[in-house]
């Protein structure tokens, strides 16, 4: 298994996850939302074609309220 | 009255932004900002709670792009670094959309802008070909450095976010005003209606404000309020406002014709 840390929490993943499987599995349907992984921008037309490695360290937001 | 608002090289009909913290929930947000007449509107970027029900709406669903230009902001973000990235992630989120309000906050305890990460920040956000809408400190040397940098527009505190304590430095409000060549929008402090009524007749361009309208005890009636506001404040700067008569009074009424 590969560990990695999302939004600050570690996780385990099988080898070869790719992040698009990753975000499948979160509360995001049909909602707009973002992803970084180490610092760079995975833009939404590449979810389905990066795939994760150890250590890899990912940042998936939303839209809240705010000023 | 056709006089639009210009913010880069789009026109917007209202001069009052909002955001969209601090409200009860979701509906009261949304009937606020339906009523405040507001066509922008700013949101923060923050992590998805994994947790979360996947049920749950999400703010977007009841404000969505196709009416309202949103405007992600940088609020918390302490250094150039993290504002970059976050701006980066809104545009990501929005489908590559440029416009975007920068705040780089100094200190927790007052929320004041870190001027000098601001404008590492603005640079680099500009280089990048975001359209920068930029909080930051009434001191005219700076906004009209971050004018300089390209940005949108700046938008100066009246005084501390979320304070409520109205427009504390209008002399360099004006300042600011009299040399700027971009938009320039106070954002921060406004705590009623009068405050964004005097904003607006110094010359302000538009007024952004979240507090004042989400923390009143009504906040769609200040919501109301505060369109008005607006709106009667940029009349006034429009009409031209008469003289002030410290000591020479001036009757409305003929002095010819009194009966007797």
């Amino acid at each position: 298994m590969l560990l990695i840390q999302v939004n600050g929490e570690s996780r385990q993943v099988p080898p070869g996850t790719k992040v698009a499987q990753l975000i499948a599995a979160m509360p995001l349907a049909g909602k707009r939302f973002a992803v970084e992984r180490n610092g760079e921008i995975v833009p939404k037309s590449r979810l389905d074609s990066v795939i994760l490695v150890d250590q890899d360290r990912l940042e998936i937001v939303i839209a809240v309220g705010g000023g | 009255m056709n006089d639009p608002l210009v913010i880069a090289g789009k026109s917007y009909a209202s001069r009052l932004l909002v955001g969209t913290g601090k409200y009860r929930d979701f509906a009261e947000t949304k009937a606020a900002v339906e009523t405040s007449g507001a066509e922008i509107i700013t949101v923060a970027i923050r992590r998805v709670n994994i947790g979360q029900n996947a049920g749950e709406p999400s703010l977007l669903e009841f404000l969505p792009t196709s009416r309202y230009t949103i405007l992600p902001n940088t609020a918390g973000c302490h250094s150039a670094v993290e504002a970059v990235r976050t701006l980066r992630l809104a545009r990501e989120l929005l489908d590559g959309h440029a416009l975007v309000k920068l705040e780089v906050l100094a200190d927790d305890q007052t929320l004041f802008p870190n001027m000098p990460e601001t404008l590492v920040a603005a640079r680099e956000l500009v280089a990048d070909g975001f359209q920068v809408m930029v909080y930051c400190s009434d001191d005219p040397i700076q906004a009209k450095a971050l004018e300089e940098i390209g940005c949108a527009a700046v938008m100066p505190l009246a005084s501390l976010i979320g304070s409520g304590m109205g427009i504390l430095n209008p002399w360099n409000l004006e300042i600011i005003l009299d040399r700027a060549r971009v938009p320039v929008l106070v954002d921060a402090g406004i705590g009623t209606a009068s405050d964004a009524a005097i904003a607006m007749e110094l010359g302000c361009d538009g007024v952004l404000m979240n507090t004042g309208i989400a923390k009143a005890k009504n906040p769609v009636l200040m919501a109301s309020a505060m369109k008005k506001a607006v709106e009667a404040g940029r009349e006034a700067f429009l009409a031209g406002r008469m003289p002030k008569k410290i000591y020479q009074a001036s009757a409305s009424s003929p002095s010819e014709g009194k009966i007797g």
